[in-house]
């Protein structure tokens, strides 16, 4: 119960600052640090050392077999501290860095909203569950990429956000439902034990890799992570690098012992992921907007990532659960770093940042610290993970796609290593004199940032920069404890890992990748001309044009306009299906009703006689007037053969609907239309009476076709037993076919709502002609 | 539309036809679940007569309380009907479950009140404000646009 709490306590507490603390963030803030760490403080005491994990099942649809289930294994363990530690130290920043920002309170809201989806998703125990709380992440994304609301920017970035990650989530669901309809379950546990597998298999397994794609910034949907910057520092630091773009390796970790071994799945994971790694490293060096450096760089490391959890061997596995909790650290670190530049500088450029050495020198010391670990440099904790990664490849048996996935590894770390590099020069040098001065003007007017802003904005990246060092020595110790995590997804992904591993294969890489990176990231130029948007985006944008551009062709072909077309169309289908049903299944009826006795036959003819004169006659009062004593006949014939209920109804209704007629006659001409050539008086009448003939003719087979039990046996026998009522049409209307009923009078409603409005607009538009008219 | 001022109208119409049909139409409501009506047939009756009280100009009285405000009544005749619908899950039963009370009424003897009769008085009420409304928009706002529509013309 304690997961379950931990999950809803997030939400609630998020509700309450969007309703209730709106005037004072800070506090709302301070409560959701509560929340943050009291969850943390659950994990270490429930899931460290326990035994068993700890899981929790709660009913939702018990019927369909869809229940929200947790459950706080090694690997959720993990998990689950990234977010709450994490989020932690980002709503500790974010306390500093929105100072005076009237959205800080709406932002506090929607991070521990997405907090808690994030928690329930990483704690989530089957596909399901993960779903449900993965598509709350997609919309807090949207949410927060778009907080800053007046920027057309920011509300683009996130629709495209929210577009692509929404198609993966409907892929994903795909996945879901087909393992759900053809094995019965989508618990991880049970479907390792049914290592599923066939053409059935292989198509959930595809989805559910389109899903962690699009979630996890993986090519060829790799272009919304860089544009989702348009949002604020946290947001870009927690969100978009070390929480919810990791919902897709969760994903492929959790997925990817049950999957691996299918054909599709390894090439598809590695092809994709070391495109996206070559992609996101070449375009970091190119950037010139720091942050946006940064976000290309965890696309890069997101393709690292997904090629160490997605090729499905136990010690990639191992190394990408160390490798996770390295990048987590390093770049959340990066991201705040610059956050706190900008703060201070008011630039991100990376040929101008060089000026936040002297102000805040220590935040640039952790700031280069975490660029080194990003790089891969002993003795940081990035150098220890990174080596385990190629260590992983070098040694799992996996062929030729290993041989792919190392060297795009080795490629990648080249690119990731020159990126770096190139961090590094623009903070640690690089600066124009002239800027400097100037900011330092800028400082001295504006800036009176008070002693516990600086430390509250600082203290986060200072600590992720010691976090990097200490577990760089202590990585053995790290080691033992990712054990349980690890083997908690794969029993054999049992490792460790130490800071000097000897000279071996992978070390002589590594020094390789260092020098090369170092030399391409040393000669890379720092000012590059501004990019356009990049080709995903543009791509992605073209898409959803030509979509837009097919919806309205479609609607302007099938929404004329015209009221008797869509009449015209209704009618003959009406009347099409059951000629067409009683044409394929030769049931033609074979009794009637109508000569059963000279009365019946009389009101018959009298009813066709009325129907012939609403067609013929040219006014339009003339006609309702028929077409009521059609009803009227009707009536009887309904009383004539015992149908008192509806015979009654019938006649009320006739009453009311002539009056309403001749209400709504008044406003029009008092003749029809004469007709026109595409729509000509004879196919009107060719329609009205092919609908007079198939509607009665279905009515009579189906009443003599008899192949069915008939139910109203079975109603009469029951009505007064169940329902407590004699009259048996009424009891089939408000309780054994209840729901109809229900359904029928909401239709009323609307339909009455809709009259009221449209002669509320009529009114509208008449009172704007006369004011406009006397104006001239 | 022309009225026809007569006192003979007016003592049909509004003194005995109009209390006569209002009680007609709750008596045949009520008695649907045994007998021909029920709240379709009821809500259609109490609509007639206030189409009557339209046709024969007495507009006036539609704008009386509770009915002035027909949107109002519509809403609260469909939460009504889905309120019956919802009820019985919160005692653990199907949607529409019906429920059968048994009272003993003094003098009158047992009488049996089943709970779908609170969805049958709630498809009467949403059939009289359909009529109300559509009587005040195709009726009283419609001769304002025929008006304007003649003058146009």
């Amino acid at each position: 119960m304690a997961l379950v709490l931990a999950v809803v306590a997030h939400f609630v507490s998020g509700a309450l600052l969007l309703v209730g603390l709106r005037r004072r963030p800070v506090v709302g803030a301070i409560v959701g640090l509560v929340v943050l760490a009291a969850t943390a403080a659950v994990v270490v005491a429930e899931g460290i050392g326990a035994d068993s994990p700890l899981s929790t099942t709660v009913e939702w649809i018990p019927l369909l077999g869809f229940n929200f289930s947790f459950s706080l294994d090694g690997f959720a363990v993990v998990m689950t501290l990234l977010v709450s530690v994490l989020g932690f130290a980002v709503l500790a920043y974010s306390i500093g860095y929105f100072e005076h920002d009237s959205t800080f309170a709406r932002f506090v809201g929607l991070f521990m909203a997405f907090a808690g989806s994030m928690t329930g998703l990483v704690l989530a125990a089957d596909l399901f569950t993960m779903f449900v709380f993965w598509e709350l992440t997609s919309i807090c994304s949207f949410l927060l990429i778009g907080l800053n609301d007046k920027s057309a920017a920011a509300r683009q970035s996130a629709v495209r956000a929210l577009l692509t990650t929404g198609a993966g989530g409907l892929c994903l669901l795909g996945g879901v439902g087909l393992l759900q309809v053809e094995f019965g379950t989508t618990s991880f546990a049970q479907l390792a034990v049914l290592s599923p597998s066939g053409t059935i298999a292989e198509a959930a397994a595809v989805l559910l890799l389109l899903g962690a794609f699009t979630k996890s910034a993986q090519f060829p949907f790799h272009f919304w992570l860089p544009g989702a910057m348009a949002a604020p520092t946290p947001v870009s630091a927690y969100l978009h690098s070390a929480t919810m773009v990791k919902a897709g390796l969760v994903l492929l970790a959790r997925t990817s012992p049950i999957f691996a071994d299918q054909g599709v799945w390894r090439w598809w994971v590695v092809v994709a992921g070391v495109i996206t790694m070559l992609i996101g490293g070449w375009q970091a060096l190119r950037q010139v907007d720091a942050k946006l450096l940064l976000a290309h760089s965890t696309v890069s490391q997101l393709g690292l990532l997904t090629v160490l959890f997605g090729v499905g061997s136990p010690l990639a596995l191992y190394a990408g659960v160390a490798h996770l909790v390295a990048h987590a650290v390093f770049k959340a670190g990066l991201f705040l770093g610059v956050g706190v530049i900008d703060h201070e500088l008011g630039t991100r450029d990376v040929s101008r940042i060089g000026a936040a050495r002297v102000r805040i020198p220590a935040t640039v010391v952790a700031i280069a610290v975490c660029t080194l670990s990003m790089a891969g440099i002993i003795p940081l904790l990035g150098f220890v993970t990174k080596e385990k990664a190629l260590v992983a490849l070098l040694d799992s048996p996996l062929g030729s796609v290993g041989d792919v996935a190392l060297w795009g590894v080795v490629a990648g770390s080249v690119l990731s290593v020159a990126y770096s590099a190139r961090l590094l020069r623009a903070v640690l040098g690089g600066a124009s004199s002239s800027f400097e001065s100037h900011g330092a003007v800028h400082a001295d007017e504006h800036h009176h940032a008070s002693r516990l802003v600086s430390v509250l904005l600082s203290a986060p990246v200072v600590t992720t920069a010691v976090v990097s060092v200490v577990f760089g020595f202590a990585a053995s110790l790290l080691g033992t404890w990712l054990v349980t995590p690890a083997t908690s997804l794969d029993a054999d992904a049992k490792s460790k890992l130490v800071l000097w591993p000897g000279i071996n294969t992978a070390l002589i890489i590594s020094v390789f990748v260092i020098v090369v990176g170092a030399i391409v990231g040393w000669r890379a130029p720092l000012a590059v001309s501004a990019a356009r948007g990049s080709r995903g985006e543009r791509a992605f944008d073209g898409i959803y044009d030509a979509v837009m551009v097919v919806a309205k062709r479609i609607t302007a072909a099938t929404q004329s306009g015209s009221l008797p077309m869509y009449v015209g169309v209704m009618l003959v289908l009406i009347a099409a299906a059951p000629i067409t049903a009683l044409l394929i299944d030769g049931n033609f009826p074979t009794t009637n009703y109508v000569t059963d006795s000279p009365l019946t036959l009389a009101i018959v003819v009298l009813a066709v006689v009325l129907a012939l004169g609403t067609v013929l006659v040219q006014m339009r009062f003339a006609a309702a007037l028929f077409l009521g004593g059609v009803g009227y006949a009707v009536a009887v014939l309904f009383a004539m053969r015992g149908a008192i209920d509806l015979a009654l109804t019938q006649l009320l209704v006739e009453t009311l609907s002539v009056v309403i007629f001749l209400l709504a006659l008044r406003v029009m001409p008092r003749r029809f239309s004469p007709s026109s050539r595409w729509n000509p008086r004879s196919l009107r009448m060719a329609i009205a009476a092919a609908v007079g003939i198939a509607v009665p003719l279905f009515a009579l087979a189906v009443n003599g076709a008899g192949g069915a039990p008939s139910v109203s046996q079975e109603y009469l026998a029951r009505s007064v037993d169940e329902a407590g009522g004699r009259n048996v049409v009424n009891v089939i209307l408000v309780d054994f076919r209840g729901f109809d009923t229900m359904g029928e009078i909401t239709v009323l409603a609307v339909a009455a709502l809709g009259v009221a409005n449209l002669v509320r607009a009529a009114e509208r538009e008449r009172r704007n002609k006369t004011t406009h008219g006397a104006g001239q | 539309m022309k009225t026809v001022p007569s006192a003979i109208l007016d003592e049909l119409v509004d003194r005995w036809l109009a209390k006569v049909a209002t009680l007609v139409a709750v008596y045949v409501t009520f008695r649907g679940h045994n007998a021909p009506g029920g709240g379709f047939a009821g809500g259609l009756i109490l609509g007639s007569v206030f189409v009557l009280q339209y046709l024969t100009g007495r507009e006036p009285m539609l704008r009386s309380r509770p009915i002035r405000h027909p949107e109002a009544l519509l809403g609260a005749g469909l939460l009504l009907a889905l309120v019956t619908t919802v009820a019985p899950l919160v005692v653990g039963g199907a949607p529409l479950e019906s429920h059968i009370w048994s009272l003993d009424v003094p003098l009158i003897g047992e009488v049996k009140v089943v709970s779908s009769m609170f969805f049958d008085l709630g498809v009467f009420v949403v059939v009289v404000s359909v009529v109300l409304m559509v009587l005040q928009a195709l009726g009283t706002r419609g001769a304002a646009v025929a008006r304007d529509r003649r003058e146009n013309a």
